[in-house]
């Protein structure tokens, strides 16, 4: 069937943000582009399906999966341990030349070029302004934070700042994009020229440039077996909340050499700019979005390979898997004689391969040209110092002062490293006094442990970091054994409590008066004479029991060095 | 109903006189000219400014006078053709709610009471906004441009929405898709363009002044051509927010009005600085009636030679001749200065302008709002379908020569190379106010108002009539156009003063002058006068 595409639009659109009481009559309903013109209005079944659903779960657990693994942490990584013979193969003849782009949604309260709200919202065009909308004779004015934000990424990036950047329109027309032209950056990015080392190898990824610009809105594909897809629908529905919030483009230098390393790049990335506080960096809610441009050429040779994007990879592990897949199958066709075609391929999760996505008839025209409606932007030297200043300290540099400082192994000061709430927390707890050691196992081990079985975050554990410190001070200083920390970590972390206090109230300190603990022992030998006199008999190995005896008896509070001491003095009498 | 805008002066005798001897003006004669000015004159060749006053002591009421306005557009209109859209009831209320603010004894404003037209291409919220394109056909914008909102909390009445070219770009109005508007002076003449809607209500006392927009001439042409003053603001003096941009760095907004002192007033109100355009200016706004007092002594005007060649008509050259007379002999230094650059700028202006129209008008596309072809198979033939049918064949020209001048390979050649020119030719006009000028003076335009229909298919031609606006556009500068003069065959002649880049003040303090000591500006359109008799 002949695909359609007809009017409906409600013309008569008005502004929450302007002046007076005017009704938004767009709001809560989609634009809709109709292949097949029914003449109804959307179903509410369409408005309830904003945000296109995502089958994140399993692709996360791979991804968490995969991280655990490359953070081998003493720096033998097993990379090459899940990689097929053929792709073994094809990395003997060939070398695969690999570039990645990152969008990233900047987290800020409002749009890039208007006062529109950015909060995700379940109705359709809510978050919308004649803006946004690209109505007539409507300006984009520059939010500030989203330059601050952009400037910090790309110092956090190791990036030159340029002082003086401008924007560009970049045209084209599709129906997501209101204005027909996208405000991006082209000839003057805000940031150039920075790097990215990947803790793994040491290797540096370059970073080519960091530019400023504009999300689109969002298509929803719809009609008879669409099933999201353009293709054999009918129908399109657009939802503008999505219009105009920011972006930064993250361009890296054609540098890395195969999937691990591609999902490392793009780990650590996301882990620098949710330190830095650019954006959450959510790949499931496309707040992190990974582009790859991927070509291979056999080794020893100079000339470039043809090009393949790969888009759509919703998760590290996505990345990961795509190219090492398309390095195979490039390698192949190569091999065969024939040439790689240029195009775009998405992953396909289900069948484990790249499919195209469309092929590319030259390359497109977008007639870039300065935007003559937003003034070159110039940061002042103070105001750049002065974020400079704002810089937190990054995942690498804690990495490396963890291990200087705190004597850490390279694994315990990734793992605790890994975010910044983390970071914070075991900070937080040397600061109050704890031992680095102890309190690095306290939180890489039972914390994390009790925070996974409950499924809740760092942030919602109750026991504080001073807390923690009280306890581990407790341990040292033989008040509580081990085994009592382990008993109370549960209802500390759940429930929260000074532990000393809690020592105090319910009488868990360790007795190490020998008077006390030779009555307690003395009950134990008295209460087992079978045992007492297989002992005697030579059967030494029963010492252990009568330890075990003595130190339940007491409840675990008994002191095992004096315990022991009081039982041979006893038992060997 | 009685018509308070009845006609204008009594004085053509004194102007045929000026215009018959085109030497020096004596002293004697100026001051003839000035006691005239002491006559009583009509609403409509009174300024604003009295008429607010005698609207805030109640002589009179804004409801009267929007009544007298509207029963001129009945009158003239049917003749003329500057209006696309007039909404009686929402302006009658506008008036009434004035009326009642002073009657509380709450002051609406400086312009309380003052019935005032929008060229169609300036968002007014609630009321049609069509650019004179068919592809925003029954638009109705969900909020007020700055200016216009500006102008209503200064207690304006926004009467209507004036005809222009399809998105400005035009030199006579015919580019209109709804209307063809006349010249006032003979209907069978463009009143310019592309604010010539605009020119016409304000020459034709439709309204007491008019907001136009001006990207390469079209408030200052139609102005001339009409014989009213027309201002040209620096670029960034008013905000853009609201006007549906033709080249976003070239637009301004400006007023049409029948005085320098009515622009003024005008430019005090929606002068200023706007969070929804970042390209208004942030600096502040003078206070314009502060400047307009004194004579031209010690200030030094240059009157751009290459402006005076041979192209320009006698009779227009010798109005302007005449006019820099007048200054002179209001104490103003006048000398020649040379633009070497000005033969280029037409030719860098046109990719300019297109190039961003491109991109400007790429965004009525059918799937927001406007008319969208309804039989089309997939996006991109609704996208041809609804651009082929909403836009006019001026536009589409434009559209394809800028689109043509940004793709790759010819960026270098055409945009960068224009805008080189651009900044050359600001070099040139900055040497010259650096050399101690304070304005320049050229003609508006080479000739009075064209035949309609004569250069309609010869796009190029029309272009070359915007010789003399083009700069103040390309380098951003404030441009008043003055009437000076008549034609032979009763046609208004105009002069331009380009000032100094957000001197806007001092533009209109010379454009005041003049006017003080001249009467031009007074000249009244018999044609369309008789026109109305006959048809009564």
């Amino acid at each position: 069937m002949a695909r359609q595409v007809v009017a409906f639009v409600n013309p008569a659109f008005v502004s929450p943000f302007l002046r007076g009481t005017s009704s938004l009559s767009a709001a809560g309903s989609f634009i809709v582009s109709r292949h097949i013109y029914d003449g109804t209005t959307p179903s509410s079944a369409a408005r309830r399906c904003v945000h296109m659903s995502t089958t994140q779960a399993p692709q996360k657990k791979a991804n968490q999966g995969r991280s655990k693994k490359s953070r081998g942490g003493s720096g033998k990584r097993e990379k090459k341990s899940s990689t097929s013979p053929g792709l073994l193969r094809a990395l003997q003849t060939y070398e695969p030349i690999i570039g990645m782009e990152m969008h990233v949604q900047l987290a800020t309260k409002t749009k890039a070029y208007c006062n529109c709200s950015t909060k995700p919202v379940r109705t359709p065009n809510t978050n919308i302004c004649p803006v946004c909308m690209g109505h007539p004779g409507a300006l984009p004015v520059v939010n500030s934070k989203v330059v601050e934000l952009a400037a910090k990424a790309g110092m956090a990036l190791g990036c030159t700042i340029a002082q003086y950047s401008r924007f560009d329109r970049k045209n084209y027309y599709y129906v997501d994009t209101p204005k027909n032209y996208q405000i991006t950056q082209d000839m003057n990015p805000i940031a150039q020229k920075g790097s990215l080392q990947l803790a793994s190898s040491g290797k540096k990824v370059g970073i080519t440039r960091l530019h400023m610009e504009e999300d689109s809105a969002k298509m929803q594909h719809e009609g008879a077996g669409a099933a999201g897809r353009l293709t054999d629908s009918t129908h399109s529905l657009v939802d503008f909340n999505r219009s105009g919030i920011p972006l930064i483009e993250i361009v890296s230098e054609p540098d890395i050499s195969n999937g691990s390393e591609a999902a490392e790049y793009g780990q650590e990335l996301q882990r620098i700019l949710r330190y830095v506080g650019t954006s959450d960096c959510n790949m499931q809610d496309g707040s992190l979005r990974c582009d790859v441009n991927i070509s291979i050429r056999p080794r020893g040779t100079t000339n470039f390979g043809t090009k393949v994007e790969l888009k759509n990879l919703n998760s590290f592990a996505s990345v990961q898997k795509s190219i090492d897949f398309e390095i195979e199958r490039q390698a192949n066709i190569l091999d065969d004689g024939d040439a790689v075609q240029m195009e775009t391929r998405t992953w396909d999760e289900k069948a484990n391969e790249t499919k195209t996505m469309r092929v590319k008839e030259g390359a497109s025209d977008y007639r870039y040209f300065p935007e003559p409606d937003i003034p070159p932007l110039q940061i002042a030297r103070e105001t750049l110092e002065k974020w400079r200043k704002d810089m937190p300290e990054l995942p690498s540099q804690k990495r490396e002062r963890y291990q200087a400082e705190f004597s850490l192994s390279s694994y315990d000061a990734f793992l605790l490293s890994d975010d910044v709430t983390t970071a914070q927390y075991f900070e937080d707890s040397i600061e109050a006094g704890a031992d680095p050691k102890q309190a690095a196992n306290w939180i890489m081990g039972d914390i994390t442990k009790v925070l996974k079985n409950e499924k809740i975050g760092l942030r919602l554990c109750k026991l504080t970091p001073k807390n923690l410190a009280n306890m581990i001070s407790l341990i040292d200083n033989g008040i509580i054994s081990g085994k009592i920390a382990k008993d109370l970590i549960q209802e500390l972390v759940l429930k929260g409590g000074v532990p000393s206090e809690i020592v105090d109230e319910r009488d868990l300190k360790l007795i190490s008066d020998p008077e006390v603990i030779r009555e307690i022992v003395a009950k134990v030998i008295e209460e087992n004479p079978k045992e007492l006199s297989a002992y005697k008999d030579g059967k030494s190995r029963l010492f252990g029991f009568f330890v075990g005896k003595s130190l339940a008896a007491s409840g675990g509070k008994g002191d095992p060095v004096t315990t022991n001491n009081v039982l041979k003095e006893l038992l060997d009498d | 109903m009685s018509m308070p805008i009845t006609c204008f002066v009594t004085s053509t005798n004194s102007i045929s006189r000026f215009l018959s001897r085109p030497s020096l003006i004596s002293r004697q004669k100026l001051r003839c000219c000035r006691s005239l000015r002491t006559t009583p004159r009509s609403s409509a060749s009174r300024p604003i400014n009295e008429i607010v006053q005698s609207i805030r002591s109640r002589e009179t009421s804004a409801s009267r006078l929007l009544d007298g306005a509207l029963s001129r557009i009945e009158e003239i209109d049917p003749h003329v053709n500057a209006y696309l859209s007039v909404d009686v009831e929402d302006a009658q209320s506008q008036a009434r709610r004035i009326d009642e603010q002073i009657a509380r004894g709450k002051d609406p404003g400086p312009l309380a009471g003052i019935p005032i037209s929008i060229k169609d291409n300036i968002s007014t919220k609630g009321q049609p906004t069509t650019a004179a394109s068919r592809i925003l056909d029954g638009f109705t914008p969900a909020y007020n441009a700055t200016a216009v909102q500006r102008l209503i909390d200064s207690g304006a009445v926004i009467l209507g929405k004036t005809n222009l070219d399809e998105f400005g770009m035009g030199g006579s109005t015919e580019y209109s898709a709804f209307t063809e508007t006349r010249n006032p002076w003979d209907l069978s003449r463009v009143p310019g363009g592309s604010s010539g809607g605009s020119a016409a209500a304000v020459a034709t006392g439709m309204c007491m002044a008019a907001l136009g927009t001006d990207t390469g001439g079209s408030i200052r042409q139609p102005a001339s051509f009409c014989g009213i003053t027309g201002f040209k603001p620096s670029y960034g003096r008013i905000s853009r927010h609201g006007l549906l941009a033709y080249a976003s760095s070239l637009d301004t907004i400006g007023p049409l009005c029948r005085s320098a002192e009515d622009a003024a007033l005008l430019m005090q109100v929606m002068a200023g600085a706007d969070g929804m355009d970042s390209t208004a200016s942030k600096s502040p706004v003078p206070t314009f009636s502060a400047y307009l007092e004194g004579d031209l002594s010690g200030l030094r005007f240059g009157v751009v030679e290459e402006s005076l060649a041979s192209e320009v008509d006698t009779e227009v050259s010798n109005a302007v001749q005449n006019a820099t007379d007048v200054l002179k002999s209001l104490g103003a230094d006048v000398q020649t200065v040379s633009l070497p650059f000005l033969s280029h700028v037409t030719a860098a202006y046109y990719v300019i302008a297109y190039s961003e129209a491109s991109a400007n008008l790429a965004r009525y596309d059918g799937v927001r709002y406007g008319t969208r072809a309804v039989d089309a198979q997939n996006s991109s033939d609704m996208y041809a379908q609804s651009r082929a049918a909403g836009f006019g064949g001026e536009v589409k020209r434009r559209l394809m020569a800028g689109t043509y001048a940004l793709s790759s390979g010819y960026y270098d050649a055409y945009y960068l190379k224009a805008q080189r020119v651009r900044a050359a030719l600001t070099n040139d006009i900055k040497k010259a106010f650096a050399a101690g000028f304070d304005a320049l003076i050229t003609p508006v335009a080479a000739t009075p108002a064209f035949k309609l229909g004569e250069k309609l298919h010869d796009p190029v031609l029309m272009m070359l009539g915007d010789t003399f606006t083009i700069p103040a556009n390309l380098s951003g500068l404030p441009a008043v156009s003055l009437p000076c003069g008549k034609t032979e065959s009763n046609l208004p002649i105009g002069f331009q003063v380009i000032g100094e880049y957000m001197k806007d003040e001092v533009v209109l303090k010379i454009g005041h002058a003049y006017q003080q000591a001249t009467l031009y500006h007074e000249m009244v359109p018999r044609a369309v006068e008789a026109s109305v008799a006959l048809s009564v």
